[in-house]
C-alpha cells in the first residue's frame, strides 16, 4: 500500500515539474511561425512532387509567404485555381500561366526502328544512355526502360508494351516536370495543354541529316521543311534537321500533319478526319490514338 | 610473392594470344581520328578538308594543360571533319582521312637502331612527351606529361612500371615486354631523368614467366631498375593495387600516388615515351590485342590509331557466327561496342570477342547480403549498400559511403551470385556524387 503511494506522489511531483519546466521553455523558446504558411500548405496538393523547383509543398508554401511578388512561383499540380486560392490568402497578385502537359517526343517503335544491339545491363535509362547511345541505330531515340515511369508520381506516364515507348495520360498528367528532368534523352516536353487535350507535335529529337535519320528511323524527323511551307501561322521552325512547333503559335489547323512524309508530326485526341481528307492523314490518326 | 592484401578476384586468364608476336597491320583506306582520344579538354583541329598530310603530322593540337594534341596516323588528303559515332556510339567531333600510301614527316627517325644516350634535359623529355601526344596507353588515356610534372611540395621517389596486365585475355602489354625489353628499360630511364627519381620497379604478375625472365636478365645493365614479380589476382594491375603491392604504402582516400612518392606508368606508355623523345616519332600507332576463344587467329597488332576495329576483326579471321558481344577493352572493365565501324583510339588495348552464351549476363536476383561483394572489393568499399543508396538516389549517403573511391574494376559484379548490377549502379552513383561536389565548390 505504502509503495502504490509513494510511487503515485513521486510520479505526480516528476510530472508537475516537468511540466513546469516544459511550459517555461516552450514560453522561452517560442518559434514564431507565420499562420499565413499552414494556411497556404492546406490549399497546395501535398503531393510534394517538387515540380514547382521548391523541396515539397511546405517549402513552396513558405516561399509564396516570403516572396515579394508570386510571378515567379508556380505550383504546375495545382494550376491557376489553387494558385488564385494562394493569391485571396496572401493578398497578392497572381500571374495566370497556360496550363501545360508532357509530350514524349519519339515514335520509335520496333517496328519503326529497328534493333541493331541488345541490352542487358542495369535496366534504367541513366546508366543505359551513360554507356551507350542506345541499342537501336538512333543516338536520340527512347531507350524505353522507364526512368520517366519512376519519376512521375501521379502515375500519369506508362511504357506501352507494343510499342515499348512512353505514353502520356493525359487526365493524369499535372505537367510537373519529373518526367522531362528523368529523361537522360531531353525526349520529354512540356507544352501548352490544349482545349480537349489536343496536341500536335513533332514526335522526334533527332538532329541528324535527312538521310542518316532515316536509316535509323522510319518516322524520324528529316528537316525536309514540308511542314514550314503548309504552315500558315508561321508556329513551325527547322534546326539542325529538326522540324520544332512552337506551341503558343500553334493553331491546331492540322496542315502539317498532312504533309509529313515520315508521319513524324503527331494528332493527338482530334476527332476523326472526314473521308474527303488524304489517305495518309487517316494512317496517322490510327497510329496516335491514345 | 608479393600483391595487394584486400580484395581481388581470380577470373579466368585466357590469356590465348600470349604466345603471338606484334604483328603489324596493313594501313586501311580511310581513318577515323576522334579529337577526344584522352582524358580532359578534346584537341583543336589544325588542319582542314581538303588538305595534305603525313605520317607523324599534327593534325590536332592540345587544348590546355590536361590535353594532348594527335598526329596524322597515315598519309592522305583529309576527307572531312564532321561528328561520328565513338565507341559509345554517341558522335562525337573527328578528322576523316582518306589513306594515300604510306609518307612519313622527315624529323622521325625511322631506323631500328637502339639509341641509349639522351642530351635532353629533365625539362626537354616532359615537353617532347607532351608534344608528341603521348596518353597513358592501359586504357585510361590521362596525358602523360601532367604525371611527369611533379607539384610543388611534392616529391617522387619511386617509379613504378605497370606490365601487370591483369585483364583478362589482354596480351598486348605482355608482348611488348617480350619483343620491346631493351626500348623499355631505355625508356623507363628517360622518364626516371624526367622525374629525378632514382628507383623503378617494373611489377609483372608471375602468369608472365618469360617477361619477368628477359627483363630481369637486361635490366642488370641500367641503374636503379628492377623486376618485381606479382603474384596473379585481379585487379593488381589498378594504379592504387600496384603501389600497394610493390611498396607497400597505401593512397590516402581522394589523394594521388605522387602524396605516397609513387608515380605509376604502364609498359605501353614507356615504349611510346621511349620513341617520342630518342625517335622524334609521335604517338600514332598502337599494339591491339584481338582476341577470343572462336575467333580464328587471335593475334596482336600494331595498328595505327584511327584504324576502323572491323579491319582488325577481319585480319584475325573474321567474325565468328556465334559472337554475342565484341569488348573494347578487357572482359572486366571493357565496354561492349555497338558497331565495329568505329576505330581504334589511343586508349583501345585490346578487342576481345565473345560467344552468345559467355557474353549474356545472368537474371538479376534479390541480393541475399552474402557479403562477397564486400570482401572481394580491393578499396574495402561494400558495393551492395552502395548499389541499393545509388538506386534510391540517396546521394549523400552514395558519398558518405566513399563512392568516390571505386576504381570500377568490376570485382563485384564478377563475384556476385545473385548477378547484380553493381558497378553499373555504381558508376552512376559516382556521376551523381561529382556533379554535387562540383556544384557544391563553385
Amino acid at each position: 500500500m505504502n509503495t502504490v503511494l509513494v510511487t503515485i506522489i513521486s510520479f505526480a511531483l516528476i510530472g508537475s515539474i516537468a511540466g513546469v519546466i516544459l511550459f517555461l521553455i516552450a514560453k522561452r523558446f517560442r518559434v514564431v511561425e507565420d499562420p499565413r504558411i499552414d494556411a497556404v500548405q492546406e490549399v497546395l496538393p501535398g503531393a510534394n512532387c517538387g515540380g514547382c523547383g521548391y523541396p515539397g509543398c511546405r517549402g513552396f508554401a513558405e516561399s509564396c509567404v516570403k516572396a515579394d511578388s508570386l510571378s515567379d512561383l508556380f505550383c504546375p499540380v495545382g494550376g491557376n485555381s489553387v494558385m488564385e486560392q494562394v493569391a485571396k490568402i496572401l493578398g497578392k497578385e497572381v500571374v495566370q500561366k497556360e496550363p501545360q502537359i508532357a509530350v514524349v517526343r519519339c515514335s520509335g517503335s520496333p517496328e519503326h526502328r529497328q534493333k541493331t544491339a541488345f541490352y542487358d545491363g542495369a535496366m534504367t535509362c541513366e546508366i543505359a544512355s551513360a554507356l551507350f547511345a542506345g541499342d537501336t541505330g538512333c543516338p536520340y531515340g527512347c531507350l524505353g526502360l522507364g526512368d520517366c515511369v519512376k519519376a512521375c508520381t501521379f502515375d500519369a506516364i506508362h511504357i506501352n508494351p507494343e510499342t515499348q515507348l512512353p505514353e502520356v495520360i493525359d487526365d493524369k498528367c499535372t505537367a510537373c516536370g519529373a518526367c522531362v528532368t528523368a529523361c537522360p534523352k531531353g525526349i520529354i516536353e512540356l507544352r501548352k495543354r490544349n482545349k480537349k487535350d489536343r496536341k500536335i507535335y513533332v514526335s522526334c529529337v533527332n538532329t541528324d541529316k535527312g538521310a542518316v535519320t532515316k536509316r535509323a528511323c522510319d518516322v524520324g524527323c528529316i528537316g525536309c521543311k514540308a511542314c514550314v511551307k503548309v504552315c500558315a501561322y508561321d508556329a513551325i521552325t527547322v534546326e539542325n534537321f529538326l522540324a520544332y512547333i512552337d506551341p503558343i503559335k500553334c493553331k491546331l489547323c492540322r496542315k502539317c500533319v498532312e504533309v509529313c512524309p515520315t508521319h513524324s508530326i503527331l494528332e493527338i485526341n482530334f476527332p476523326p478526319r472526314k473521308t474527303a481528307d488524304a489517305a495518309a492523314g487517316k494512317e496517322v490518326s490510327e497510329v496516335t490514338t491514345t | 610473392m608479393k600483391t595487394f592484401p584486400k580484395g581481388g578476384v581470380h577470373p579466368p586468364e585466357n590469356k590465348i594470344s600470349a604466345a603471338v608476336p606484334i604483328e603489324m597491320l596493313p594501313i586501311p583506306e580511310t581513318v577515323i581520328i576522334h579529337l577526344s582520344q584522352h582524358l580532359g579538354a578534346p584537341a583543336q583541329p589544325v588542319v582542314e578538308k581538303g588538305e595534305q598530310v603525313k605520317v607523324g603530322q599534327l593534325i590536332a593540337k592540345s587544348a590546355g594543360f590536361v590535353s594532348a594534341p594527335i598526329h596524322s596516323p597515315v598519309s592522305g588528303t583529309i576527307e572531312k571533319i564532321e561528328s561520328v559515332p565513338d565507341t559509345s556510339g554517341y558522335k562525337k567531333p573527328a578528322i576523316i582521312i582518306k589513306v594515300e600510301g604510306d609518307e612519313w614527316i622527315d624529323t622521325i627517325d625511322r631506323s631500328p637502331d637502339l639509341i641509349k644516350e639522351t642530351i635532353l634535359s629533365k625539362e626537354e623529355i616532359i615537353a617532347r612527351i607532351s608534344e608528341m601526344g603521348i596518353v597513358g596507353l592501359g586504357g585510361a588515356t590521362f596525358p602523360s606529361h601532367v604525371k611527369m610534372m611533379i607539384p610543388t611540395g611534392k616529391k617522387a621517389e619511386i617509379l613504378i612500371i605497370n606490365g601487370v596486365e591483369c585483364e583478362p585475355y589482354l596480351t598486348s602489354d605482355h608482348r611488348l615486354m617480350l619483343e620491346r625489353s631493351e626500348e623499355l628499360l631505355v625508356g623507363i630511364s628517360l622518364v626516371m631523368k624526367a622525374l629525378g627519381v632514382s628507383r623503378a620497379v617494373i611489377g609483372i604478375e608471375r602468369n608472365k614467366p618469360d617477361a619477368i625472365a628477359q627483363l630481369t636478365s637486361l635490366s642488370g645493365q641500367y641503374a636503379g631498375i628492377r623486376v618485381e614479380p606479382l603474384k596473379v589476382k585481379y585487379p593488381q594491375g589498378g594504379e592504387k593495387q600496384l603501389i600497394k603491392a610493390i611498396t607497400g604504402r597505401e593512397v590516402p582516400s581522394g589523394k594521388l600516388p605522387v602524396d605516397v612518392g609513387a608515380v605509376v606508368h604502364n609498359v605501353g606508355t614507356i615504349v611510346a615515351v621511349y620513341e617520342a623523345v630518342m625517335k622524334n616519332k609521335p604517338l600514332f600507332e598502337r599494339v591491339v590485342t584481338v582476341t577470343g576463344k572462336l575467333l580464328e587467329r587471335p593475334a596482336n597488332y600494331l595498328v595505327r590509331i584511327g584504324t576502323p576495329i572491323e579491319f582488325l576483326v577481319k585480319a584475325a579471321g573474321g567474325m565468328p557466327e556465334d559472337t554475342g558481344k565484341v569488348i573494347n577493352g578487357g572482359p572486366m572493365m571493357g565496354k561492349a561496342l555497338l558497331s565495329l565501324a568505329v576505330p581504334v583510339s589511343k586508349g583501345t588495348s585490346g578487342i576481345v570477342l565473345l560467344s552468345q552464351s559467355a557474353a549474356r549476363r545472368k537474371p538479376v536476383m534479390n541480393c541475399i547480403r552474402c557479403r562477397r561483394c564486400s570482401s572481394v572489393c580491393p578499396m574495402g568499399l561494400e558495393p551492395y549498400l552502395l548499389q541499393a543508396l545509388s538506386e534510391q538516389a540517396r546521394w549523400d549517403e552514395v558519398e558518405a559511403n566513399r563512392v568516390m573511391d571505386c576504381i570500377e574494376c568490376g570485382s563485384c559484379s564478377f563475384i556476385c551470385p545473385a548477378s547484380r548490377p553493381l558497378v553499373d549502379f555504381i558508376r552512376t552513383g559516382k556521376a551523381n556524387v561529382n556533379r554535387i561536389i562540383r556544384e557544391r565548390s563553385k
